[in-house]
């Protein structure tokens, strides 16, 4: 990797930025639309964020502060390479604070800190197309965009209904933008969903193997697909945060020992950090804080 | 014919950053439309393309986008200074122009014989860079749509009358449609084919 620092300012060639600036102006004027772009290749294998990573070394300065999550936390392998390939070829400030942050790069989560005016969200997302699992073809698949034919979409969610008695989607849960596109939020919980809608950030997605951007203004519609007589409903936790003592946020299953053991805890890490400094505790932490 | 200094003189200093820059201010721009967006660093390009429209080019335009320009643009230096500082050619077709750029007070051809893109990909559209007198102290228009929370205002100066008509026609067509980014100086405001524009009502 020591030969990164003779590479251009984030890592990508000007002509290259300039291609993918354009692509992400497009894609901001026609919300929803997947618009195709020469996706190159990056010094990390596809899975890791290669979409993501271009977004985001496409529209980086010296001003920003960057975070970079992985299923809400920061710590993870993905997070922590992708955090420090821009240290290395963009020397850019970062930080594990949402709200320090000026662009934030995900997989898998929304933060749970409602994002401000200014701040952009940068998705790293696998299969863009909502519509591949009905059809294979590209060319289709777009014919349907373009007609607006989302009929079909419909009925397999409804079949999912009648089948599992609710919506078994949870992850990468369709959303129609503006009335007109649907699309894939890449792969985060239906629970982030709603974060969505008249966000006051800027939301960019970027998949790189399938070569395609799209976006989200801010304070734009952004509704989830559902139907009458089955409502969208995000998942609901029976606990708290067993750390933090957080309702209302989303949850990951933390095993504690090999008697079957577990607890749930805040997915989003700097937001469980963030409120148990402000002196809030979940039902663990009062327990160490007893025995101690 | 344009002298060579007003040719190969009056780039970025600094490309890298200046055209970072400058496209963080479009891209905020086209994220919020009817936001008045400084830029903090640009050319100096040949009159009479303007500083603001010039930095869009520096930082937009290169050889796969073709460039119309007005006959005033055509028979200035611009077309050389954009050929040779970002490798952009000009093109007589408006259809196969990516961007187009339009100097103050030119008349101003209908929005729908540029580029509109197509359903399938209707992002293979013109962009327009339209120089204007000034973008406040104009007629006010109400601008809504996405990037617009609620409601907004825009008085931009030096719109021919036609201008309403022209864009709620291209807001009709969506998605396909061309996108504007207006300029004065320095200055710039963006609107993307998804704002709906319409007179305030007194
Ligand atoms: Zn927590």
């Amino acid at each position: 990797m020591n030969d990164l620092a003779t590479y251009n300012f984030a890592y990508l060639d000007e002509q290259t930025k300039r291609m993918i600036r354009r692509a992400i102006l497009k894609a901001i004027a026609i919300p929803g639309y997947q618009v195709p772009f020469a996706s190159r290749e990056m010094p990390m294998p596809y899975g890791w964020g290669t979409g993501g990573v271009q977004v985001t070394a496409s529209i980086l300065g010296p001003k920003d502060v960057l975070k970079v999550i992985d299923q809400g936390a920061d710590d993870t392998t993905n997070a922590v390479s992708i955090r420090a390939f821009f240290q290395k070829v963009a020397n850019v400030a970062v930080t594990t604070r949402t709200k320090e942050a000026t662009i934030i790069q995900t997989r898998h989560r929304i933060p749970e800190e409602k994002l401000t005016e200014g701040q952009i969200l940068v998705y790293q997302v696998p299969i863009p197309e909502p519509l591949r699992f009905l059809e294979p073809r590209e060319t289709e698949t777009r014919k349907m965009h373009a007609l607006e034919e989302y009929g079909l979409m419909h009925v397999k969610l409804y079949e999912d209904i009648a089948r599992n008695g609710h919506i078994a989607t949870t992850y990468a849960y369709p959303v129609k933008v503006e009335g007109r596109y649907v699309m894939d939020p890449s792969p985060t919980p239906k629970f982030d969903n709603p974060k969505m809608h008249m966000s006051e950030a800027l939301q960019l997605f970027g998949a790189g193997r399938e070569k395609r951007i799209y976006a989200v203004p801010p304070y734009t519609d952004v509704v989830s697909l559902d139907f009458d007589d089955h409502p969208f409903e995000i998942q609901s936790f029976d606990k708290p945060c067993a750390l933090c003592g957080a309702e209302d946020v989303y949850l990951d299953e933390v095993i504690l020992d090999d008697k079957g053991g577990r607890m749930f805890v805040c997915s989003d890490t700097d937001h469980c950090e963030d409120r148990r400094a402000c002196g809030h505790a979940g039902h663990m932490l009062a327990h160490q804080e007893a025995a101690e | 014919m344009a002298s060579q200094s007003q040719i190969y003189a009056g780039a970025f200093a600094d490309p890298v950053f200046a055209a970072q820059s400058v496209f963080r201010c479009l891209m905020d721009g086209f994220a919020r439309p009817g936001t008045i967006k400084h830029l903090e660093t640009t050319g100096t390009p040949p009159a009479p393309l303007s500083v603001a429209a010039g930095a869009v080019a520096l930082t937009l335009c290169d050889h796969d986008t073709p460039i119309w320009l007005t006959s005033a643009l055509g028979k200035s230096a611009v077309p050389q200074w954009i050929s040779f500082h970002t490798g952009a050619s000009a093109t007589v077709s408006k259809t196969d122009a990516r961007f187009a750029f339009i100097e103050k007070g030119a008349a101003f051809p209908g929005f729908d014989q540029f580029s509109l893109g197509t359903q399938e990909y209707p992002d293979r559209s013109t962009t327009l860079v339209i120089e204007v007198e000034a973008l406040t102290g104009g007629q006010v228009l109400t601008a809504k749509g996405p990037g617009i929370k609620g409601e907004t205002e825009i008085a931009v100066k030096g719109l021919p009358d036609v201008f309403l008509e022209f864009w709620t026609s291209n807001r009709a067509i969506f998605p396909r449609g061309v996108d504007l980014v207006l300029t004065a100086g320095d200055r710039l405001v963006c609107l993307p084919r998804t704002t709906r524009l319409s007179l305030k009502e007194a």
